[in-house]
């Protein structure tokens, strides 16, 4: 719970001190120090999330669904595409770095290189079968093609290990020169996601703060006058389709080697369902509204269902009363402007 | 080759059982535009209510009030919930919504009534062969089919005939002129709902002869009553049931030569007529992106 | 001293190879007199829901009893319960949160395999000692056998011969499958087929269907028109329970005697009448006349749960579960992991937890239980709980595959 308060709080503060101060210097402090203070808890977060009824392994799935949920909403809640088939590319990541950990070699970075590169290559490939569709069938055709890679992973007994996963492989001590970094220890795993999602954040800051980016919300805008300005729209939701699809295959292959585990379910619609949900939970049209989701979601889960067999109606409830409530989901009704806040 | 029509012929059956579906799903995403991820849900409702009143209503009268009671329970989450939401455009917070509903529904259908299956006993009459040949038509599946097109019939006369059904071709296509003409759209799209939640409850009650009755039942059901609407054409009633149709056979057919293959069958052909005909086989152009 | 550095004592001692004799006096030193924890992983929710709960009410009558014997070591035990929700991802979450954060010094669970996989790695990257209870597949204690995991129910190969002789013997041996489309179902169709083929049998084909398939019409029009001898339906759970279904209404029952591999009192439950029909078998049945302690048992799970439900294999799974870590840690006089996944080896289950005729034990090879299989016939027209007439129990030991074939090597820390 306290790992996303923590977040929220200096994000909040972020968006407060916008809001609230007249002239732009002390905004632009105030939000610099939201930033430290929120990776300052990030980096901290081994030291007090035992201490909060926490445990080391939720931070990390949170930060690797993290990179997952502000992935897809570059081209949810940036561009405007609304996959429903993100999973493919977390399941293809997760079954590229397990796979190569158990067949190719003991290597976690190379696992994660692999796996990283199978989903952006597929999601690379197939764009274009996407790019030129909208709204409802921008979804179904997302749908579509990771239903097809779920089923193959389960069919494919022999080397997927089908219904019952991926097991029989580790991740890695980390050797650089003649330093060793061993990740089977939890909170050393943490800080290797913690590092790769900092790069992830840093890629996505960049892209949208450049001309690319600013392309993705005019599409979302208003499609139809970059259209009329010979804009070629479909080469950057392509582009959008590639990057996003890349960017959650590297959450897939971390999330394989945190329970050095990996099953279909990580390719299924559903876990595809959760992500767009948990966008939509935090706010999409927010930088951060989806790590706030991911927060939510994973943290409600973790902790109703210890307290109650009845978890998922008290998550049904959360969801009922989010759509109600916070039109925006919780970070977009925070800040008061509607518009991306990266 | 007998063996192929044998499956042909069965797919269809089967086929007749996702378009009832999918007619209920295609009417409130038409008219309400609400992507019901709840559909499941009220196909549950519509299946274990019939289970608890059969001992007392009979089979028959379970296969009316199960399906009513679940239009009761969709009025009523439509004026609740979903009404509030139709100011704003984006389905993504109706979907949300009834993502949410479905797991409260499932969980409160675990609660009440157990995570163990039940035993729904069917009516002996139905529970044979009709020939000794054609051993795979069984009353049962008669019955369905028979209901199927009851429903098709009776939906396509009210929608072509009675007022109501006018309204409700009007309002899909431009809801904001049925309502300046004086039309009360509310009341129009709750009834529309329910309808559609009659239709998911009818098929919930069908669906438990054949199939075992547990809370998770119709998160399974679910996805290629989506994909026959997407196949048939988003916005077209006629197009959700050959959608259906279509799913059923291609499946069947699969079983017989790839079996391995017959449950992704499906969203292959969903990605095929996505790619070369993306408004599907009856839709029509621009709707719903 | 809290869990986490303990674990991490633990962990650099068990990495180091040197130890759990390292690290157990920290173990108790941190505990001092405070309760043992069990922790607990079962889909309370989602397809298996019925399966799990079941479980759970037969590891809760266990803990009652061990409770009232003094404990484990003179220690309070306590069962904590985490839902998994039959997902891999989430099951394997809350093995960390188990171990991690509520500090549980051994772990046990499981109805669907996948769960049972991903369990079984963090359980042995930890170094805590797991005890499967329902995930049937056969890696768990052959290929991705550990040295921490420990499993109750049976493997595909022991299902499988338990029936085969009774089905050629009744019926003939033209047999036709139809086969769950996963491990489980491509290992259990084929120990099948090579006992069948062994007594001269046919294989006249295998339908493989996919997990949580809705519509077996297909299946079953294939099956009938190779006029088998014996229809095997080898899918389980609720695929059972809608192929089973579809197979009366068809009336195939009145052309081929329909067989199978496992039946659970869950599923027999949840058929209407007219389908429950058959030959299966059961991992274990309430009714065993003449069983010492079987009747007793029975009494005392309606006692507990006055619902009208009768105890299942899965309640007994959850028993002997919580029973055999709490049996293994008083038989080691420790609850370090090392020293109780020894003392579990070779360990035979005594009668009042056995619950059935023939000798139980965990394989040392393996730590696969040797329990009984119970082949027989569902009663036609039965009404709940009596619904199924066991032919005979068959022990463990001649129903399973040598430890030598499993594919399993131990990989206990040097």
């Amino acid at each position: 719970m306290n790992a996303s308060m923590t977040g929220s709080d200096a994000a909040v503060a972020g968006e407060r001190s916008r809001a609230a101060s007249p002239t732009a210097a002390p905004r632009r402090n105030l939000r610099a120090a939201g930033a430290v203070v929120f990776w300052l808890a990030l980096v901290t977060l081994p030291l007090w999330l035992t201490h909060v009824g926490g445990y080391t392994a939720l931070g990390t799935k949170i930060l690797v669904y993290g990179i997952a949920a502000l992935a897809l909403n570059l081209l949810l809640g940036f561009t405007g595409g609304l996959s429903f088939g993100h999973a493919a590319w977390f399941g293809l990541g997760a079954y590229g770095a397990g796979m190569t950990l158990k067949y190719l070699a003991p290597s976690t970075p190379l696992a994660i290189l692999v796996g990283t590169v199978v989903g952006g290559i597929a999601a690379t490939v197939l764009g274009p079968l996407v790019m030129r569709r909208r709204g409802i069938y921008f979804a179904m055709i997302t749908i579509a093609i990771g239903q097809l890679f779920y089923f193959i992973a389960v069919r494919w007994n022999n080397v997927t290990g089908g219904e019952d996963g991926l097991a029989g492989f580790e991740r890695a001590p980390i050797h650089i020169g003649p330093w060793v970094y061993d990740v089977q220890n939890e909170t050393k795993y943490y800080y290797l996601v913690l590092v790769c999602f900092a790069v992830a954040v840093v890629i996505m800051k960049l892209l949208l703060a450049s001309p690319l980016g600013h392309t993705w919300v005019a599409i979302r805008e208003n499609r139809r006058r970059l259209q009329f300005l010979g804009v070629r729209i479909d080469l950057y939701i392509w582009a959008a389709f590639a990057i996003s699809g890349t960017l959650t295959a590297l959450a897939g292959t971390l999330n394989a080697m945190l329970f050095n585990f990996t099953s279909p379910q990580d390719l299924h619609w559903i876990l595809s369902g959760n992500f767009v949900i948990m966008c939509v939970l935090g706010g999409m049209r927010k930088f951060w509204g989806p790590l706030i989701g991911v927060a939510i979601f994973v943290v409600a889960q973790d902790y109703l269902s210890s307290v109650t067999d009845n978890w998922m109606t008290a998550i049904g409830m959360l969801f009922v009363l989010i759509v109600l409530l916070f039109p925006k989901g919780l970070l977009g009704m925070l800040g008061r402007r509607g518009k991306e806040a990266a | 080759m007998q063996l192929l029509l044998f499956n042909a012929f069965n797919g269809l059956i089967q086929g007749v059982f996702y378009a009832l579906m999918a007619l209920g799903l295609a009417l409130i995403l038409s008219l309400n535009s609400v992507i019901n991820m709840a559909h499941g849900g009220f196909l549950v409702i519509g299946a274990y209510l019939a289970y608890t009143l059969a001992p007392y209503l009979g089979f028959w009268g379970a296969l009316v009030a199960g399906p009513l009671g679940a239009a009761v329970i969709g009025l009523i989450v439509e004026r609740f919930l979903v009404r509030p939401l139709y100011k704003r455009p984006d389905p993504l917070y109706t979907l949300l919504l009834t993502f949410g509903l479905a797991l409260i529904i499932e969980d409160m259908t675990r609660t009440i009534w157990g995570a163990q299956g039940l035993p729904f006993q069917i009516p002996d009459i139905l529970n044979s062969s009709v020939s000794s040949v054609l051993f795979f038509i069984t009353g049962y599946r008669v019955l369905v089919v028979g209901i199927t097109l009851l429903v098709v019939l009776g939906l396509w006369l009210m929608l072509r005939y009675t007022r109501l059904g006018i309204r409700i071709r009007a309002g899909t296509l431009d809801l904001e002129t049925v309502s300046s003409l004086g039309v009360n759209i509310y009341l129009l799209r709750a009834l529309n709902f329910a309808l559609g939640c009659l239709l998911a409850g009818l098929a919930g009650v069908l669906a438990a002869g054949i199939l075992g009755l547990t809370p998770p039942m119709g998160s399974s059901l679910i996805m290629p009553s989506f994909v026959a609407i997407i196949v048939g054409g988003v916005g077209s009633l006629v197009g959700a049931v050959f959608g259906g149709l279509i799913i059923g056979v291609a499946a069947g057919i699969t079983t017989t030569y790839f079996p391995a293959a017959s449950d992704a069958v499906i969203y292959l052909i969903m990605l095929v007529v996505l790619v070369l005909r993306p408004r599907g086989l009856f839709g029509q152009e621009g709707l719903f992106e | 001293m809290d869990e986490f550095t303990r674990r991490r004592a633990l962990k650099a001692g068990l990495a180091l190879g040197a130890a759990p004799l390292v690290a157990h006096p920290i173990l108790t030193y941190g505990q001092g007199e405070s309760p043992i924890k069990i922790g607990m992983h079962d889909p309370l929710t989602g397809t298996y829901a019925a399966e799990g709960e079941s479980e759970v009410r037969g590891a809760k009558m266990a803990l009652e009893e061990v409770n009232a014997k003094g404990g484990i070591l003179g220690r309070k035990v306590e069962l904590i319960v985490e839902d998994d929700n039959a997902n891999a991802g989430l099951a394997a979450q809350k093995a960390h949160k188990l171990i991690e954060k509520d500090g549980c010094s051994m772990i046990m669970g499981a109805v669907s395999s996948a769960t049972a996989l991903s369990v079984n790695q963090v359980a042995a990257q930890k170094g805590v000692p797991y005890m499967v209870t329902g995930g049937h597949t056969d890696p768990v204690t052959g290929k991705e056998c550990h040295w921490t995991t420990f499993r109750i129910c049976t493997t595909t190969y022991m299902l499988a011969a338990g029936l085969v002789n009774t089905l050629a013997s009744k019926f003939g041996k033209k047999w036709y499958f139809i086969t769950p489309d996963y491990a489980f179902g491509h290992t259990f169709q084929a120990a099948y087929a090579k006992i069948l083929q062994g007594m001269g049998g046919t294989v006249l084909g295998n339908s493989l269907s996919p997990l949580g398939t809705t519509d077996f019409s297909s299946y079953l029009i294939k099956a009938q028109s190779t006029n088998p001898s014996v229809l095997i339906l080898l899918v389980d759970g609720q695929d059972l329970v809608n192929c089973m279904k579809q197979a009366v209404q068809f009336g195939l029952q009145k052309k081929i005697p329909i067989g199978g591999g496992l039946s659970e009192l869950e599923v027999l439950r949840a058929l209407p009448t007219d389908a429950r029909l058959g030959w299966w078998t059961l991992e274990w049945y309430w009714s065993q006349p003449g069983v010492p302690h079987v009747k007793e048992w029975v009494e005392k799970y309606k006692k507990t749960y006055p619902d009208g439900s009768y105890p299942s294999a899965r309640t007994w799974f959850g028993y002997a579960g919580l029973h055999a870590l709490a049996l293994g840690a008083a038989h080691a006089k420790s609850i370090e992991p090392a020293k109780l996944a020894h003392a579990l080896e070779g360990m035979e289950l005594p009668p009042e937890v056995k619950l059935q005729p023939h000798k139980v034990y965990f394989r040392k090879e393996d730590h696969q239980l040797m329990a009984g299989e119970f082949p027989g016939e569902i009663k036609h027209d039965g009404k709940y709980p009596d619904l199924f007439k066991v032919a005979e129990v068959v022990p463990g030991d001649k129903t399973a595959l040598p430890a030598s074939e499993t594919g399993c090597k131990l990989d206990y820390p040097a």
